[in-house]
């Protein structure tokens, strides 16, 4: 395991009124990454409390995506540290961080495609299921116990979404709003601390996605869980989280609750240009 | 559809049930074909030709069983797996060889010459399989492509006796073994001297066993991490599955599953040629993959064993055989890639599917 740093807080969270004595779940200090010459994110500083809703919102590639994939190492940092329930992640991969608790889903949909919903559920839940491959092999005791727990799990899970009547379909057979709904339910099947939501809603209808925001509540509220969403649907984004930052030129222009953000200048300039002098 | 959510329990019953009656209708199928082909031997009424071609058929739908893990389950190419057919052909052969005065039943010999023949070959996919398997693209085919070749010139130089003084080993150097012993490997000429020990139904018990291991894997956390790798492997990341790790085991399990053949196709003959293993044999075993379907375990059984036998079958039609060969091929492949075709199938089965399940239907409410 990589050092423990400490974080120092009363935490910079972005409404610091939640969570204001507790560590935060999520620490990102200084995060950059550079693509060449181009400084897709730069200094990145955002921390989420560890059952808040955060929403990082702004203009098409202002980098928001590319903050997930810092997060999640699917990029590695050029500069800046994150900090995962207070440990570092520097030294870890993808995996490593998923099994240090982050989570995420993609914004072009990726699915095990040729796999049934259930499938795609058990892979989410493929590290807690304790069986070795030889006892799979050889359909020991423990095979039936594991794969008999793992489908109890997985249904419970997709109850969520209420898709359990979809779990012998193939993935791609489901509609484009359920695949997204696969794609949370499997995230969170992998139990994290922390769930990165990139474009949840995109291609729901209202009415899917006002029930989307009911069930985001949910899940933070039934899995206690801290939530990090990326979302263009503004309704959805001020409805539902307690904190937004937005995101500009791949920099944080604007931090604050819904309503601050709503009315913040910078912001409304970011996405809808500058008035002119009269 | 609608009462399903109250009853996760036998869901989840019928769900196992149904891909293990799959699996046992396929196990049942291999061994119905072994208990007639066997009649049929016995009774004297299979041609020579055919029943020279039985053990090649077990051991080339095995072969088939296991690229088809490595190809259609994990999704990366090899064009090398006769290489692995090789390690274990030698490893093999010169296991049994050596055990021959120490250990007198032919069937356990020939169990030890596979497990050893399937543990060198599993090394040799170690060996490669590490370095290659890190990478994405198709690099896995052009290393295995090289290692086939490799195999086969290293195997055609080398020497391997066995006298009274023990097992002597050389590459590249011709030697002699003493009055009283012999040559297993004799460079060029291959492995010489084996007392064919391989049987039909030892043949059919490894293709039944390979099959077992296969479809156990599939259906376990493993196999459908691997499976995973080949859908879409940032998101099988994103979930912690560790790529090169079940990217490796099922490469692995591939190899050895192969060397096992191996041995078993090396002690069905009496010499047996190095360039056997060559880049065409590879490819032969591609064929039946691709042909059986990626994926579909069942059909590269059924492609292995009509492919085997189909030369031979042809053998009447003398000049025009291969082009026989080459036309029924083509033909196979139009029909399956042809969406016409396939939509019409998949019409008829959808169809059936339908007209039981409202027989089903039926007779649920009127229970």
């Amino acid at each position: 395991m990589s050092e423990v740093k400490m974080v120092p807080y009363p935490s910079r969270s972005i409404v610091p009124e939640r969570d204001v004595n507790e560590r935060p779940v999520l620490e990102a200090m200084h995060l950059g990454v550079n693509f060449g010459g181009l400084h897709a994110v730069e200094e990145f500083n955002i921390t989420v409390g560890k059952t808040e809703i955060a929403g990082l919102i702004g203009p098409n590639g202002a980098g928001k995506t590319t903050v997930f994939n810092l997060l999640t190492k699917v990029y590695q940092p050029t500069t800046g540290t994150i900090l995962l329930d207070g440990k570092d992640t520097s030294n870890m991969n993808s995996v490593a961080v998923n099994k240090a608790g982050i989570a995420r889903t993609f914004q072009n949909i990726r699915l095990f495609n040729n796999l049934t919903v259930e499938d795609n559920v058990k892979l989410g839940l493929h590290n807690s299921i304790k069986y070795t491959t030889l006892e799979g092999i050889l359909r020991m005791p423990r095979y039936w116990k594991g794969e008999k727990e793992s489908h109890e799990r997985a249904m419970d899970l997709l109850k969520i979404f209420d898709m359990q009547d979809m779990a012998k379909l193939k993935a791609s057979s489901l509609p484009y709003g359920a695949q997204r709904r696969l794609e949370i339910v499997r995230a969170l099947a992998t139990n994290p601390k922390l769930l990165l939501l990139d474009e949840p809603a995109a291609g729901m209808n209202p009415s899917e996605t006002a029930e989307l925001m009911n069930t985001i509540r949910q899940i933070r509220d039934d899995f206690g869980i801290a939530i990090m969403l990326i979302e263009h649907d503004m309704n959805l984004v001020m409805g539902v989280c307690e904190g937004i930052a937005v995101l500009n030129y791949g920099r944080i222009i604007a931090k604050g609750t819904p309503s601050e953000i709503q009315n913040n200048q910078e912001v409304i300039e970011a996405y809808l240009g500058k008035q002119k002098e009269a | 559809m609608k009462n399903s959510n109250n009853a996760p329990r036998s869901n989840f019953l019928s769900n196992i049930s149904k891909t293990t009656r799959s699996n046992f209708i396929t196990y049942g199928i291999i061994i119905v074909v072994y208990v007639i082909m066997q009649i049929l031997v016995n009774a004297g009424a299979v041609s020579n030709l055919i029943r020279g071609q039985l053990i090649p058929i077990c051991v080339f739908a095995t072969m088939a069983v296991s690229l088809n893990l490595c190809v259609g389950i994990l999704g990366e190419l090899s064009l090398g797996h006769a290489g692995f057919m090789s390690v274990g052909a030698f490893t093999g052969a010169v296991a049994i060889a050596c055990m021959e005065s120490a250990i007198p039943s032919p069937i356990l010999r020939l169990i030890l010459g596979m497990l050893i023949g399937a543990v060198f070959a599993a090394i040799a996919g170690v060996i490669i399989g590490i370095p290659v398997l890190k990478l994405n693209g198709d690099y896995l085919a052009i290393v295995t492509l090289a290692f086939g070749e490799i195999i086969r010139s290293i195997f055609t130089n080398v020497y391997v006796g066995l006298d009274s003084a023990g097992l002597h080993f050389s590459i590249l150097n011709r030697i002699k073994a003493a009055e009283d012993g012999k040559m297993i490997i004799n460079g060029a000429i291959g492995l010489t001297g084996i007392k064919p020990i391989a049987t039909f139904f030892m043949a059919a018990l490894l293709l039944l066993v390979t099959l077992i291991i296969v479809f156990n894997l599939i259906n376990s956390k493993t196999g459908r991490a691997v499976m995973a790798l080949r859908d879409n492997q940032i998101a099988a990341q994103s979930i912690g599955i560790s790529i090169p790790k079940f990217k490796l085991m099922a490469f692995v399990i591939s190899a050895a599953i192969a060397g096992a053949a191996g041995t078993m196709f090396a002690e069905n003959y009496s010499t047996m040629l190095a360039t056997k293993f060559d880049f065409n044999t590879s490819i032969l075993i591609l064929v039946f993959v691709v042909l059986g379907g990626l994926g579909n375990i069942r059909g590269s059984i059924i492609a292995a064993a009509v492919l085997t036998l189909l030369p031979e079958l042809l053998r009447s039609v003398k000049d025009y055989r291969m082009l026989a060969y080459a036309i029924i091929l083509i033909v196979v492949m139009i029909f399956k890639n042809s969406p016409s075709i396939q939509a019409k199938m998949a019409l008829m089965r959808s169809k059936k599917t339908a007209r039981k399940k409202t027989k089903k239907a039926s007779i649920g409410k009127e229970a």
